[in-house]
């Protein structure tokens, strides 16, 4: 086999493993903040318990997210070594910085966080739940500017045959930099939601610590709600037209677009069939695409057949991906709409049927910051940095197949183990649920 | 100073930072290896609990310094130690998670299948540290155009492994001092011996490996000697081996530990200085080197960084600081403990 595609393998399979994690750690996180935050000011007991149960289910989600992302931190230097050299001018800084910036403060307030509640003042341990949350949110922030500028690169010029940084706040925000923070952290706190909604929903449904669970429940499905109804407007609409006008050939692949025209019609449904590209079965709503990305009905949009083929992404893959994740978003929209209601009725605690659903629906957040994230590197495709390099040129030259095959199957085993024992405690904790009530912890 | 030299600096204090902290929870994990004793094993583990993590991260932004100031040796050292590198990631990853898994289930099996991992995890990584910085000191094959053109038995030659061990044992002895600090009847009486063990070991590894160096890597003493920052690394390396089993002896295992730091500091400073302003020496030909010119970031680049690291590093120090106070005194262990 290739390098070129055993390295796309591993890449695939290393930062797709390592992505369900980190949504779900900053989404609790800031429900951490919420919860703690009213623990201080109320001064009661059940928010302490509360911050303790999700704090391990924080702690053990956390600490996979880290160990699975050592990897990314050395692996372009390990398997991208050409893309490393080419940009290393501008691509580094911001992963150095998200070092010093934000992995060693969430790191390091974890630790007192978990560790240190009854070794500092309360006030200090607030400080330390925010200090983590802030942490995890600034490192998200660092990772997307570099992610952003391999897809809208600014700031550079190519020069000694390689990219070179010629103005620092050009290349952090570039194009797609904001707008990517929002959407990707805002799904981070739809991803925590779900999961304390989902969390609670459960110990509500085995009458467990039910008095617990409704307070966590309530705060999880307002919260919820505002963040659903966030990612449609204005962050998914926003990305969607910030790559309209900067990756036009992406924008056709994942709206499904194969021929170009005014009064583009959008795809709310279809079944791709290539080749050639086509769509079967397809309910379309027409001239809304055009309006979506370009506040026009009449706009013409750039279809497949405009660009040359081999600067195309994959078709099917971005299209369903995308597609998909909207659909997500409009079930999250959905099911915290139903709550919401449900709760002002105060009836929310007797329709089983709902809780369960949110109990199901726990990885489903996850699942769609996997998909949107596919469609946007895969709908980056041929190119590595966008216009600019292609990704078969940017492998290390002097790894052999050999080699990366290796990995490849060290990583799949490491990961499979890795996931399935996540999984599997991550039921315990919750099955085990939070800890009881005690008079006063006596310590020796 | 220019920025080139800067940044060598500031690499060389990340890479420093990293020796100190997380070796002796490295150091940590590799004497647990040797401990049978649950309660021990508990001490041993919430010792480092809440700061490891933290400690990991001088290596995570070493890595990420070095990628932005020196791209060139982070693409060509990494890929080039790949196989080594791709070991060295997964003892990591399981380190990482045994904090976490170990104690979730309660059946001898499980314990006894994380205790494995997190020590072997602590090994590896100790002696692969040492292993890189012997292939450093002696040179990589390093063609013309700075790739890298040997292969993976390469890494693991004799002299490289001598330094290995001499970072296993480095490591191994700070953690027992560490440990000494931290626990307390029982479980203190059982690391001392390793503590004055492990010195020896370390003194006669290293006076071993300075010895070989001169044939092994003669090009690294060129105008060494005559360099007076040279000297001063070198007594102060001399004055801080000596006073770590002089404040074992009297139980000040703070001061201890303060001194092993100020060991591996001084070794880190004198190996950088012998390689300045080379960053990766080719054994080819000297000429065809990695240098904190041929391989560095542009200007612009590294006057960005430079201030991320002026306004970023002093308060992680503060904040370190802060937090390892918090933690400070014996090992109690509590529900929420590992
Ligand atoms: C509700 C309607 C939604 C719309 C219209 C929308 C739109 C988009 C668009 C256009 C992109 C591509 C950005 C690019 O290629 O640069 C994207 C990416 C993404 N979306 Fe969505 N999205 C929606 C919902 C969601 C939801 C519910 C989630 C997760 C909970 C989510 C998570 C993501 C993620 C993680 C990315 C990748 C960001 C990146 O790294 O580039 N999206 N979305």
């Amino acid at each position: 086999m290739d390098t070129v595609l055993l390295s796309r393998i591993q890449f695939a399979m290393t930062i797709g493993f390592h992505f369900l994690f980190p949504p779900v750690s900053i989404g609790l996180a800031w429900l951490l903040v919420i919860i703690e935050s009213f623990g201080f000011k109320r001064k009661e007991e059940v928010y302490v318990r509360l911050g303790k149960f999700f704090g391990k289910i924080l702690a053990l989600t956390f600490s996979v997210g880290v160990a699975t992302g050592i990897v990314m931190e050395f692996q372009f230097g390990t398997n991208w070594a050409e893309y490393s050299k080419f940009v290393g001018d501008i691509f580094g800084a911001p992963l150095a910085a998200e070092g010093v910036f934000a992995f060693f403060l969430e790191s390091t307030f974890l630790g007192l966080y978990l560790f240190g509640r009854d070794k500092v003042s309360k006030g200090v341990h607030l400080f330390s739940i925010w200090m983590v949350t802030i942490g995890a949110t600034i490192s998200a922030f660092w990772i997307i500017v570099a992610g952003s500028w391999m897809q809208t690169p600014a700031g550079y010029v190519i020069k000694n045959g390689r990219a070179e940084l010629t103005n620092f706040w050009d290349a952090v925000f570039n194009p797609s930099t904001v707008i990517r923070f929002l959407h990707t952290i805002d799904a981070a706190l739809i991803a925590g939601a779900f999961m304390v909604a989902g969390v609670s929903a459960y110990l509500i449904l085995k009458n467990k610590e039910t008095e617990l669970a409704k307070r966590s429940m309530k705060i999880a499905v307002y919260f919820g709600l505002i963040v659903s109804l966030l990612e449609l407007f204005p962050f998914g609409h926003e990305s969607g037209r910030e790559v309209a006008k900067y990756q036009p050939a992406k924008f056709a692949a994942i709206q499904g677009l194969y021929t170009s025209q005014t009064g583009a019609p959008l795809a709310v449904f279809a079944i791709p069939v290539m080749p050639p590209p086509e769509l079967k079965a397809k309910i379309e709503i027409p001239g809304l695409l055009s309006w979506l990305a370009f506040g026009d009905f009449n706009a013409k949009v750039q279809g497949i057949n405009d660009f040359p083929s081999n600067d195309l992404p994959p078709l099917f893959i971005t299209f369903v991906s995308y597609h998909n994740m909207v659909v997500l978003g409009m079930l999250f929209i959905l099911l915290m709409m139903i709550a919401t209601y449900l709760l002002r009725k105060n009836k929310l605690w007797d329709t089983k049927i709902l809780l369960k659903m949110f109990v199901w629906a726990i990885p489903l957040p996850v699942i769609a910051c996997e998909l949107g994230w596919i469609s946007a590197e895969v709908g980056r495709q041929p190119w590595i940095v966008y216009n600019v390099m292609r990704t078969s040129d940017a492998i290390s030259r002097n790894v052999p197949a050999g080699d990366i095959l290796f990995s490849i199957i060290l990583f799949a085993f490491i990961y499979l183990l890795i996931g399935y024992l996540y999984l599997y405690l991550l039921v315990k904790e919750i099955k085990h649920g939070p800890e009881p009530a005690l008079v006063k912890e006596v310590l020796s | 100073m220019d920025l080139n030299t800067i940044w060598f600096l500031l690499i060389g204090i990340l890479i420093m930072g990293y020796a100190v902290l997380d070796g002796f929870d490295l150091g940590v994990g590799v004497l647990y290896l040797f401990t049978k004793d649950e309660t021990a094993k508990r001490v041993y583990l919430n010792s480092i609990g809440p700061v490891w993590d933290g400690n990991e991260v001088w290596l995570l932004t070493g890595g990420g310094a070095l990628f932005a100031a020196f791209p060139i040796v982070y693409a060509t050292v990494f890929s080039g130690f790949y196989i080594p590198f791709m070991l060295l990631l997964a003892a990591l990853i399981f380190r990482a998670v045994s904090f976490e898994f170990r104690g979730k289930v309660s059946s001898p099996g499980w314990k006894k299948l994380w205790d494995y991992l997190f020590g072997i995890g602590s090994l590896l990584p100790s002696i692969l540290f040492g292993i890189a910085i012997g292939n450093i000191i002696s040179g990589l094959p390093i063609d013309i155009s700075g790739n890298y053109v040997g292969n993976f038995l390469d890494l693991l030659n004799p002299y490289s492994i001598l330094v290995g061990l001499v970072s296993l044992s480095f490591f191994a002895m700070h953690g027992s001092i560490y440990l000494m600090m931290k626990s307390e009847g029982l479980v203190k009486e059982k690391v001392l011996p390793y503590v004055n063990r492990l010195w020896m070991a370390f003194v006669l590894l290293y006076a071993l490996t300075t010895f070989f160096t001169f044939f092994e890597a003669p090009f690294q003493f060129n105008g060494l000697l005559n360099n007076p920052l040279f000297w001063m690394l070198f007594v102060l390396l001399l004055v801080s081996i000596v006073l770590i089993p002089v404040f074992v002896k009297a139980n000040k295992f703070f001061k201890a530990i303060i001194f092993s730091s100020l060991t591996i500091i001084s070794m880190i400073g004198l190996t950088a200085l012998s390689l300045f302003p080379r960053l990766v020496p080719s054994n080819i030909d000297l000429d065809f080197s990695l240098t904190i010119y041929n391989a560095s970031s542009s200007k612009t680049s590294m006057t960005a960084m430079l201030y991320i690291a002026l306004i970023g590093m002093p308060i992680v120090i503060a904040y370190t600081i802060f937090v390892y106070r918090v933690f400070k005194g014996k090992v109690v262990i509590t529900k929420e403990s590992y």
